[in-house]
């Protein structure tokens, strides 16, 4: 009679590695700072942009384009919190205690992503919110009346467009939490994702075909996430919103996949 | 760090003493032996020339300066050019007879109004612009773009001479009416053409002198009357009255000809004879094409160094990293032990990294504008002078060197890598952006982008700028037309000065705080 004990096989449920990235997340000083920031500079931002004047019915400014001007910045602080969120792991070496404690490192990788998405989430809303309230206060005074052709600032087009502001933000702190789990450093990781970010629009402003210029403002993350903030034109953008919004969705998936891959394929 | 570490990285060998250059060495050898870091220099340099293959591609539609990037796909219009190949408006109802060798025309204008086109073929009443003209001229021929040089009274800007389309000279002030006429003067004198104006037909002052080269025996000496166009785009009718018309030359008899043929203006100009005066009214226009005047397909020169940015996002990382590299590690205080004078320190840091941004720039800007004017080969919007190539090359070096001393400088100030990599990005990016952005543009006339290209560290993009700016046109110089707000010194100035506050403050949390 054998007495050898099977010992039960280690289980690594996923609540215990969402609890325990939530612990981390909660208990350090620089997530908290970083939101704090999105939703001030994502609010501030709409300040530049105010000196926008409509005089006439023919101005075609889109109002939600300058309510979400902040977003420009906005989503520089979110990328940071995202390339942060995995790239604190590297740069302090915790990712080879993390990885130990928990060795299923997709379940990993979908705690860190899990609890990075409900905090920017958050404060992307209460960001978005906030923008969305100020133009709602300043732009009226600012020629962007009814009798210009702005009937209502609190449409259902309007809160498509604050819908689509928040997503975007969101999606863009994931892609840079799947960047950084491929690039590993913080540094040059946010230096991609901010390069794929302002490059296409900047490129987009400059190439001389503007065929060209319209496909790579369809391409690029940031013009095509600004098409899902569009309130007036909707029929003339290079995409429509949710389409627009699809595209960062795909930039996000592609990063996360990408992320992910080196994780399982690379020591860390 | 905690109370507890505050001495860690003092120096006990405070007293010694380190030559500068000596530390500058150590700093660049640090810099060189860390091969991730040459290699993303290397790839600023190449990026930049790269770069110029995509934003000089040309496809079948018309890009004009609104940079709205949706335009429709129609042919462009040529842009015809003038003497040295700068690209003109020449469109006007021009009065003309051929004279042959030197000579003067002599005319009074008694009024000058205008009229704009509303609609598809009605006029308003009134709207004189302030570039409306009417006056004398001798062009070479009747072709777009000939030389020519002319006097003329303008809506609100008095009489003036100008020639070959970019020189403009003022005389008499104030507006022209019958109790108040202008008399007008050209005399030829072989290559040279000398203007003057008087207000009573007997008194002349002199305005200025043109010198046209390669000026023919004969031209066209004649009446000229182009209504401009209004800031926010429409055509203007400008109708002179002339009286007390003299030509030294035999008298050949008018005539009438549509400058730029009579498809060019809305409404093909006429010529009205009674008794003692010719009337001339025209739509058109006689001035460079400029900023948002330029209707051709032609990019300015600095659209071959848009990968400037591409270049300036790994420069940047290097740049930070440079510093933050040394707190993650923790050689910081090694680097602080061996050079106690913490300044020092991080001012051969900064002549470091300053030198590689300003090598990377110069070598990538060279080798992006030898590739790029191949590229653009006869699609070059505005010539450019070998001194305005220099000025583009070497400023855009600058540009990247004091961007490389600038991320240093925040690096230092914020310690953590990401924060400062998108700090910087933030600071030179997202300006250019909204700049580009009509929401933030005014969109008057004359209104050259906005604040953001004037006090941000992206003002320093308009050490590129190529194309000259005219205060005899008024038109669109927004950054969209290639035009920046500030001069292009000014515009490094103001990305010193950044860069300059930001090293005074890491010089001094560098001292205060312990690493």
């Amino acid at each position: 009679m054998s007495l050898t004990v099977r010992a039960p096989a280690p289980r690594y449920p996923l609540g215990h590695a969402l609890h325990a990235e939530w612990t981390k997340f909660r208990t350090m000083a620089g997530p908290s700072w970083l939101l704090a920031g999105l939703v001030t500079l994502t609010v501030v931002g709409l300040a530049a942009a105010s000196a926008a004047r409509c005089q006439s019915a023919t101005c075609r400014i889109d109002p939600a384009m300058v309510s979400f001007a902040g977003i420009y910045l906005g989503q520089a602080v979110a990328a940071v919190t995202g390339v942060l969120a995995i790239g604190n792991e590297y740069s302090t070496g915790m990712i080879k205690l993390s990885l130990t404690a928990m060795p299923r490192r997709l379940t990993w990788l979908f705690a860190k992503a899990t609890v990075l998405t409900a905090p920017v989430l958050a404060a992307a809303a209460l960001a978005v919110a906030g923008s969305a309230l100020a133009g709602r206060l300043i732009l009226p005074g600012h020629g962007f009346t009814p009798a210009h052709g702005y009937a209502s600032l609190t449409s259902a087009t309007d809160i498509r467009a604050a819908t689509g502001a928040v997503l975007y933000l969101t999606l863009i702190a994931l892609l840079s939490l799947g960047l950084a789990a491929a690039v590993r450093d913080s540094a040059a990781t946010i230096g991609l994702v901010l390069g794929v970010l302002y490059l296409f629009p900047l490129a987009a402003a400059i190439v001389s075909s503007p065929a060209l210029a319209r496909h790579l403002d369809q391409i690029g993350p940031l013009p095509a996430g600004l098409d899902a903030q569009a309130t007036i034109g909707v029929n003339s953008l290079p995409l429509t919103p949710w389409q627009g919004l699809g595209v960062v969705a795909l930039w996000t998936a592609a990063a996360l996949l990408l992320g992910a891959l080196a994780l399982i394929i690379r020591d860390a | 760090m905690t109370t507890q570490t505050q001495t860690e990285c003092r120096s006990l060998l405070a007293a010694e003493r380190h030559g500068f250059w000596h530390l500058v060495h150590s700093e660049w050898t640090k810099f060189r032996t860390v091969r991730g870091w040459v290699v993303a220099v290397l790839i600023t340099i190449v990026v930049i020339p790269a770069f110029a293959f995509v934003s000089t591609s040309r496809g079948d539609g018309c890009a004009t300066g609104n940079g709205s990037g949706t335009a429709s796909p129609v042919a462009c219009p040529a842009q015809p050019t003038g003497p040295g190949g700068v690209p003109v408006i020449d469109e006007f109802y021009f009065a003309h007879q051929p004279v042959t060798g030197n000579g003067t025309i002599t005319a009074a204008v008694t009024s000058l109004t205008g009229q704009a086109l509303v609609g598809s073929n009605q006029l308003a009443p009134a709207g004189l612009e302030p570039w409306s003209k009417a006056g004398i001229i001798l062009k070479e021929s009747t072709a777009q773009g000939s030389a020519y040089a002319a006097m003329m009274v303008t809506g609100s800007h008095g009489a003036r001479m100008q020639w070959d389309y970019v020189n403009d000279t003022a005389g008499l002030t104030g507006s022209v009416s019958p109790s108040a006429p202008r008399w007008l003067r050209l005399v030829r004198d072989g290559r040279t053409i000398t203007g003057y104006d008087s207000a009573d037909g007997t008194h002349w002052t002199l305005v200025g002198a043109a010198t046209l080269p390669g000026l023919t025996s004969t031209v066209q000496a004649g009446l000229f009357a182009a209504g401009s166009f209004s800031d926010t785009g429409e055509s203007i009718l400008a109708t002179g009255v002339f009286r007390h018309i003299g030509l030294s030359w035999p008298a050949a008899g008018w005539t009438g000809t549509n400058i730029g043929g009579p498809n060019a203006v809305p409404v093909p100009g006429t010529l009205r004879h009674s008794a003692g005066t010719l009337t001339v009214a025209s739509f058109g226009d006689i001035s460079p094409a400029a900023g948002g005047a330029y209707m051709g397909s032609g990019q300015p020169i600095q659209d071959v160094l848009a990968g400037t940015f591409l270049g300036l996002i790994p420069l940047i990382v290097v740049a930070v990293l440079f510093i933050t590299a040394e707190y993650r590690r923790k050689l910081i205080c090694v680097s602080l032990i061996a050079a106690p004078r913490r300044g020092r320190l991080l001012a051969a840091k900064a002549v470091v990294i300053g030198a590689v941004g300003f090598v990377a720039g110069l070598v990538g800007a060279t080798l992006a504008l030898a590739v790029g004017i191949h590229l653009l080969h006869g699609n070059l919007q505005w010539p450019v002078s070998l001194l305005i190539e220099t000025r583009i090359v070497v400023g855009t070096a600058a540009l990247l060197g004091v961007a490389a001393v600038l991320a240093l400088a925040i690096g230092t100030i914020v310690r953590r890598s990401a924060s400062a990599v998108a700090t910087v990005i933030v600071v030179i990016f997202v300006p250019h952006l909204l700049a580009f952005n009509p929401l933030s543009n005014g969109n008057g006339p004359g209104a050259p982008g906005g604040w953001e290209l004037q006090i941000t560290p992206a003002a320093a993009l308009s050490v590129q700028q190529s194309a000259p700016r005219f205060h005899q046109l008024l038109t669109n110089y927004s950054p969209n037309a290639g035009y920046y707000p500030l001069s292009p010194w000014a515009g490094l100035a103001v990305e010193c000065a950044w860069a300059a506050a930001a090293l005074a403050l890491a010089f001094l949390l560098l001292r205060r705080r312990d690493a």
